[in-house]
Parts: C-alpha cells; sequence; structure tokens
C-alpha cells in the first residue's frame, strides 16, 4: 500500500529551486521507464534507493518528504542512470542539487559534516597522519607531500575561499537541541 | 619529453604513496616529466563536497586548475574522483560565463584567476591515447603474466558526455593497457559495477557500500584472479581495506591483493619492490608475492 500524497504539501518553489540545476527540468519528460533503478546498484542493497521516485518527488515539490529522507545520501554517484536515461534526465546532478538544498535547511549527516571540517582545517578530506609519513619514507618519497600540507600559504588561500562561500558556517556543528 | 603537473589528491600521498612513487618512477621512463603541483588541496571530492555547496567545490576545484594554469602544465591524476572533479570544475568554468564570474571574484580575493587554458588528464587516458599501447609494450622489461580483474571505475568513463571516452558499459582501452604489460584482463560478472564508495556512500552508509563492494569481490573471486587492478586510491582504499571489514562486520574473507596500474606497470618495468609499495595495503597475500618474486626472477 502506497501512502496517500496530499497535494496541498506541494511546494512550487523547491520544484523551481531543484530544476536550477542544468539537466533536472527534463524530469518532467520522465515516462517511467524504470531504466534508471532497474540498473542502479544502489536500489540492489536498499530497494528503498529509488532514485526514480526521488526525482519525481522533486518534480511534485515535495519538499519536507524529500528532504528528510535518510535514502537521499546513498547515491555512489556512478552515472550509469544518468547514462541509461533516454529522455536525457541528469539524474546525479539532480540528485546532487537535492542534496544541496538539504543542507541549505539544515540537514546533513553529522560524518559528512566530519569530512568537511578535515577540508576546512586541513584542505584535505583525508589528511596526513604519522602511519602515512612513515609511509611516504619507505617509498622513497619526502615524509610531507607538497600540497598544502607542505605551503601553509596555500592552506591560507583554501581556508580563505571556504570562508567568502559561507562553507565553514554551513556545515559547523550544531547546538544540541535539549 | 612531454610535461604536466601532477596532482595528488588525498589517498594517493596521505595512503598509499607507493601509487605516487610508481606513477613518478613508470612515467618518467616512458618520457613523461611530471612537475610538483605546489600548494594544491583535496580536489574536493565530488560527490561529496559538491553535495554540500556547489559553489564551494567549484571554487576549490577551480584554485587548483588555476595553480596549473599558472605554470602552463595540463594536469594529470591518478584518481577517478579528483579526475572527475577536476574535469567538471574545468568544463563548467570554461562554458558557464555566469558561474565563472561568480568563483573568480572569490579566486580574486587569493590573487588567482581562472583562464580556461590547461586539460585535466587521467593518467589511464593520458596513457591509452597520447603515450599509446606500443610504447609501453617497449618499456616492459618483465612480462606480468598474472590473471588480473580490472576495475575501471565510474569517473574515469562517465558521465560519457564529458568524458568523452567511448562505450560506459563494455570499455576496452584500459584492458589493453593492462595487456601491454603481459597480464591478462579476466572477464567477470559486473565488471563495470561501482564498488561502492563513492559519493560519499562509504561515509555515510558503510555496511550499505560494503555489502557492494563485497559483491563485487565475489565475482571476481569466481573468475580466480591473482588481484585487483583499480585508477583510483578511493576505489583501492574500498577494495583494500574494505576487505578487511568485510571480514570483521560479514565474515567473509577473500584476500585478493589490490595494485593501483601505475604500480603493475612499475612491476612490468622492472622497479624496485620497496618503491611500489604494494606491501604496505592492509591486505598482504602471500602467494600472490611469491608468484611476483618468480615471476620477476628474484629482482627485488
Amino acid at each position: 500500500m502506497s501512502d496517500i500524497i496530499n497535494t496541498s504539501d506541494f511546494d512550487p518553489e523547491f520544484r523551481k529551486e531543484v530544476f536550477e540545476e542544468p539537466g533536472a527540468e527534463k524530469i518532467v519528460l520522465c515516462f517511467n521507464c524504470t531504466g534508471c533503478t532497474s540498473g542502479c546498484p544502489m536500489a540492489d542493497q536498499e530497494p528503498e534507493y529509488n532514485i526514480r521516485k526521488f526525482l519525481r518527488m522533486a518534480n511534485l515539490g515535495m519538499k519536507e518528504q524529500l528532504l528528510n529522507s535518510p535514502y537521499i545520501w546513498y547515491c555512489t554517484t556512478c552515472y550509469k542512470c544518468q547514462e541509461r536515461c533516454p529522455q536525457g534526465v541528469k539524474n546525479v546532478d539532480t540528485m546532487l542539487k537535492i542534496r544541496t538544498i538539504a543542507i541549505k535547511n539544515g540537514i546533513m549527516l553529522d560524518n559528512h559534516r566530519k569530512v568537511s571540517q578535515l577540508v576546512i582545517k586541513f584542505g584535505h578530506a583525508v589528511p596526513i597522519n604519522d602511519d602515512a609519513k612513515e609511509k611516504r619514507k619507505a617509498v622513497g618519497l619526502p615524509d610531507t607531500p607538497p600540497t598544502v600540507h607542505k605551503y601553509e600559504d596555500a592552506l591560507g588561500e583554501v581556508q580563505k575561499v571556504i570562508k567568502i562561500a559561507g562553507f565553514d558556517t554551513l556545515v559547523a556543528d550544531q547546538e544540541a537541541d535539549s | 619529453m612531454s610535461k604536466l603537473s601532477f596532482f595528488l589528491g588525498c589517498i594517493a600521498p596521505n595512503r598509499y604513496p607507493g601509487i605516487e612513487a610508481a606513477t613518478i618512477d613508470t612515467l618518467s621512463r616512458l618520457g613523461v616529466e611530471l612537475e610538483d603541483l605546489k600548494g594544491a588541496s583535496c580536489c574536493p571530492a565530488p560527490g561529496v563536497f559538491r553535495s554540500f555547496d556547489k559553489i564551494t567545490w567549484l571554487a576549490l576545484a577551480s584554485r587548483n586548475v588555476t595553480l596549473s594554469e599558472e605554470m602552463g602544465l595540463d594536469i594529470l591524476t591518478v584518481c577517478n574522483g579528483c579526475f572527475g572533479s577536476l574535469v567538471d570544475a574545468n568544463n563548467l568554468m570554461k562554458e558557464d560565463s555566469k558561474l565563472r564570474e561568480e568563483v573568480n571574484k572569490i579566486l580574486a580575493e587569493i590573487g588567482h584567476e581562472f583562464k580556461g587554458t590547461i586539460k585535466v588528464r587521467h593518467i589511464i587516458e593520458f596513457l591509452s591515447q597520447e603515450v599509446g599501447v606500443q610504447k609501453i609494450k617497449e618499456a616492459v622489461t618483465i612480462p606480468m603474466d598474472l590473471n588480473i580483474a580490472l576495475h575501471y571505475g565510474c569517473h574515469l568513463v562517465k558521465p560519457s558526455n564529458e568524458r568523452h571516452l567511448g562505450s560506459t558499459e563494455n570499455p576496452r582501452f584500459f584492458d589493453e593497457l593492462v595487456e601491454a604489460t603481459g597480464a591478462t584482463s579476466v572477464d567477470y560478472e559486473d565488471k563495470m559495477a561501482c564498488c561502492g564508495a563513492g559519493g560519499g556512500a562509504r561515509t555515510a552508509v558503510l555496511d550499505t557500500s560494503l555489502q557492494m563492494v563485497s559483491n563485487k569481490l565475489e565475482n571476481m573471486k569466481a573468475a580466480g584472479v591473482d588481484c585487483i587492478i583499480d585508477a583510483c586510491p578511493f576505489c583501492h582504499l574500498q577494495f583494500d581495506v574494505g576487505q578487511t571489514e568485510i571480514k570483521k562486520k560479514f565474515d567473509k574473507s577473500y584476500d585478493i591483493p589490490v595494485v593501483h596500474y601505475s604500480q603493475l606497470l612499475g612491476l612490468a618495468m622492472g622497479l624496485p619492490l620497496e618503491e611500489l609499495g604494494i606491501d604496505q595495503n592492509l591486505i598482504v597475500n602471500e602467494e600472490f608475492n611469491k608468484k611476483i618474486e618468480k615471476i620477476r626472477g628474484g629482482v627485488k
């Protein structure tokens, strides 16, 4: 049994916002061939992950239901659906746009917050550590790579970009509610 | 001799430095010189940071591109994720004047400007298109008689309208590079399937992500291969660290060694084993090591 959809919950502004992403507006051409979901490797693992359904929800403007679904974070961006879509829908790009809207609305996973904060602090999502330094020396490389890890002013540039774009505020830890 | 800047990304230099060392040495033997891309940062990871804020993603990726523009060199990556991020950003900045203006305003604050003068290359498509299979064959001193499971990964070939590398469901160009080293690329079920790590999925839903890579490892094992060959340090980590996590969580053991193409090339060129860093993986398979030793006739 499917849930009943109440049309008064639809938010046309949300639909408009999703359609800012080029290729998202092609969702209106979807005729439910299910090429996207039938080839999706994530749907094989987790049937609740249904990109066709999610994009159609975006087309209807079902903002709350979509942004609060835990499954919008399951896409691995393998692009198989986008390659196969006969109507030229940019499925993955649209999925990413839906996620950016979720984050703008304060919906973000803790683990994703942590990865973001690593980039803010170190300029790398996977920063160096002591073990890696030893491994680098063992293969004949200098212990610190010539990236932002070595050049402090370069790290300063990265941090300045992040500040101007407001990314540090966007992914900052949230105050505990209780 | 052609010259490119070497974009390291995060996982190669900070987790699997053997990939970095092998790339520099093998490409140099093929007449390709790599220069440090000083002060580069995370690409930043496309499925993750582009998912969070498009302008931040685009500005940081564009900064990396401008560093290489300032050197007058095309960029070389050894990672599908970095390739995806930098190619997509580079194309977007070249094509969308409104976005370029917005991002260049941010970059002006740190003294850079995106001009759109260079290309972003991935080691596999670069070797295939610019160096060629014949030259690689000539540079091989020890044909690596191995049966391997090739993993293209997703962002090397997709989205195809950005990559222009031909078929995404049955490509051949990477298989040809593997076969140039003397190895056999064994067909296996769902060969083009995703490793499950990308898009922030490994970070968000580890168990489900591991289930995906577990299916892939199962198919590779059924094909009876000696090792996996990949071209992406993140897929590499998912296969290598993933096998130890799968053992712990699902009590399944595969023991399949994981090797980046640059490392396979290093083996076939007779480079010292300790420089290639294959033994720094979490998965160490003694049978595989013995086979390598036998093929290389005692070359350490």
